[in-house]
């Protein structure tokens, strides 16, 4: 396999690189290290390695065409600037100072013009904005071509987008159309000192291993970030900056958007929650969620579920939270009659303040709580909603 | 309609566990499977032929060659077709370098009506093979499918879930959509599936035998590269209350007033 390097003299087949492949793609045969095709380069072997047995050779790529300044997309629905987008500015006016070059904004929209000053308040320098009637709700081929032809147009270092709906969708069109790397659902940035490349830090397989990417020689640098972890930008409405007016482009679409339909009953924003009260197995019944919506809804908090909740038909799939629902990273997650399954653990260990409440003290979920109590779900949480209404 | 559902083979992180004293994954002994979401593409795509009452379900991987494994396994769930890319020079692929090489897969089976992807992978959860797949196909997509309205040879409506309910999308043959769990309940194999499938030829198809620009595939092709791969710090310092349940929801009270 190219790039991962076994040195035979020095292998004592001792097997800890085997361990710590996340991958599972080395075997040892006849007492040394063979690196499979399930390899992905990744490098964990490398520093696994007390022999120093093993070496990756990076490839050598070209220089990276010329480019400069940080982007963040300012996704809106129906108007409205999302949150992430405030995060977005916040983490990229830390990467354009520490790189020295200009914050750009990218709204797209209807009657932005007074949304996009705002930007400024909240950071950018530059606000690129593209106000049409077309262009009022979000639409994947329309939005992604006036996207790419901005990116070919300027020629932006760095483009960040939030790790929504709409920026998981896309990003991707985007990365394509330009040829361009894409990391998916980041939660750390920082500029390399050494050569100024965006270091993109992101949780893999459920969050049980981070990796941290780069996009060495294709620009802009993209990723899309996970809302809720980085600090939102403060409001300075003295700040000035420049709106730049972009064109619409020409094409021609061949899918529609025919409604934009909210939820009340459904309506759990999970991923913009401060505040969470989920529930799993040890909740027994559907009506035991009750409990669990009066203690949100004493802490302006809203009810999320583990899959096992979900599948027992407690509660909607919308509420679900972990590998196969939604990542969430609230302030406060409180977990009741949650064992903590890895795949619940993936989509809600970066909460801020995790509170578990579980019979069992061998449950996992102590392992990631800040704060743990040992007891009945139904005795704690009457006694808890006692005690808020003081 | 041709129909092609996009399959990978990931770990079973059902079964992956963490050692406490490394915090590393322990992976001895996992096995492979179809990726979940994976399950309802195949099983949408299988629902969609049987409405339509014509057409062919194409699975479509790309990976090494104990995928085709999972790929006998879709056939036995009702597949008609498997379609395996691999090729050393595949290997070490990115998303975008990921699509690339499925777009040219699918370019080689000829004309089609949709394809179908899972959401997401649950190996490296970026879900952008998808709509990078439509791109550089030059067709629409919608992600994050619940529900197939309804379907015909010229064009299909779709509901899409976003962070406060739904969207419905209307989308022009060919086109992509990439699929959530409550789409459907997927079916379990027939014994005559499973017996169907053991005798089935699977494809596998090289570097040589699709329409490629070399330096797109595999790591070479890849614009993102891992620098670096580490474990979380995963064991807190959990503070565990202790008294009754009137003492301890008391504690528990003070230290919410502080937070919110």
């Amino acid at each position: 396999m190219g790039g991962i390097k076994v040195d035979l003299g020095l292998c004592t087949g001792c097997s800890l690189c085997a361990k710590q492949c996340p991958f599972g793609a080395i075997e040892i045969v006849e007492k040394k290290a063979v690196i499979t095709d399930d390899c992905t380069m990744c490098g964990a072997c490398v520093d696994a390695c007390h022999f120093n047995a093993i070496t990756r050779e990076v490839a050598q790529k070209e220089a990276a065409p010329d480019s400069s300044g940080v982007w963040v997309y300012a996704e809106q629905i129906e108007g409205q600037i999302a949150f992430v987008v405030y995060e977005l500015l916040g983490e990229g006016r830390k990467l354009a100072d520490s790189k020295g070059e200009l914050l750009g904004a990218v709204l797209f929209g209807s009657e932005m013009e007074e949304a996009a000053r705002d930007l400024i308040a909240f950071g950018a320098d530059r606000v690129y904005l593209l106000d049409d009637p077309q262009f009022f709700n979000y639409h994947d081929e329309l939005y992604a071509m006036a996207l790419s032809e901005l990116i070919g147009k300027e020629h932006p270092e760095i483009l960040l987008l939030g790790a929504t709906t709409i920026g998981r969708s896309l990003g991707p069109r985007v990365s394509a159309r330009v040829g361009t790397g894409l990391t998916a659902d980041c939660t750390g940035l920082a500029i390399d000192p050494e050569n100024g490349m965006l270091l993109q830090t992101r949780p893999a397989f459920g969050g049980n291993i981070m990796a941290t990417i780069v996009c060495p020689s294709h620009r802009p640098q993209m990723a899309t970030v996970r809302p809720k972890v980085f600090q939102s930008a403060a409001r300075d409405p003295s700040r000035t900056g420049e709106i730049i007016k972009v064109e619409s482009p020409q094409v021609t679409l061949r899918s529609k958007l025919i409604e934009r339909v909210r939820e009340q009953a459904e309506n759990v924003n999970l991923q913009e929650a401060e505040v969470i009260v989920a529930g799993g197995r040890g909740l027994v019944d559907e009506k035991n969620f009750k409990l669990l919506e009066e203690l949100a809804q004493a802490l302006g908090g809203v009810v999320g579920a583990t899959r096992a909740a979900v599948d027992s038909g407690w509660i909607s799939y919308p509420h679900q939270i972990g590998q196969t629902g939604k990542t969430v990273s609230p302030k406060l997650y409180i977990a009741c009659g949650i064992s903590g399954a890895i795949q619940h653990l993936a989509g809600m260990q970066s909460a801020e303040t995790i509170i578990a409440i579980n019979k069992n003290p061998d449950a996992p979920i102590f392992q990631v709580a800040h704060c743990g109590i040992i007891g009945d779900v139904f005795e704690i949480i009457p006694a808890l909603l006692a005690e808020l209404k003081q | 309609m041709q129909i092609i559902v996009c399959l990978k083979q990931v770990p079973d992180t059902t079964e992956v566990k963490i050692n406490p004293e490394t915090n590393t994954l322990m992976r001895e002994g996992v096995q492979s499977v179809i990726n979940p979401f994976d399950m309802y593409a195949l099983e949408e795509g299988l629902r969609i032929k049987e409405s339509l009452g014509q057409g062919e379900v194409t699975v479509l991987s790309m990976g090494p060659p104990q995928v085709e494994d999972s790929l006998r396994e879709a056939l036995s769930l009702g597949a008609d077709r498997a379609v395996l890319l691999s090729d050393r020079a595949f290997a070490g692929a990115d998303s975008l370098a990921t699509a690339y090489t499925l777009s040219r897969g699918v370019a080689k089976l000829g004309e089609f009506g949709l394809i179908i992807c899972g959401k997401q992978a649950i190996d490296g959860d970026t879900a952008q093979v998808g709509p990078s797949l439509a791109e550089q196909l030059d067709i629409p997509h919608a992600t994050y499918v619940r529900k197939v309205q309804s379907v015909d040879e010229e064009k299909m409506v779709v509901e899409r879930m976003t962070e406060d309910g739904y969207e419905v999308i209307e989308l022009a043959m060919p086109t992509l959509i990439t699929v959530l769990k409550d789409i459907n309940q997927p079916r379990l194999p027939s014994l005559k599936g499973k017996l169907r499938a053991k005798k089935a030829q699977i494809e596998i198809w090289g570097k040589e035998d699709l329409d490629v620009e070399e330096e797109r595939l595999g790591l070479a092709g890849s614009p993102t590269q891992v620098v670096k791969i580490f474990t979380p710090q995963r064991a807190r310092d959990c503070r565990v209350l202790e008294g009754t349940a009137e003492e301890m929801a008391k504690v528990l009270a003070q230290e919410l007033k502080k937070i919110i």
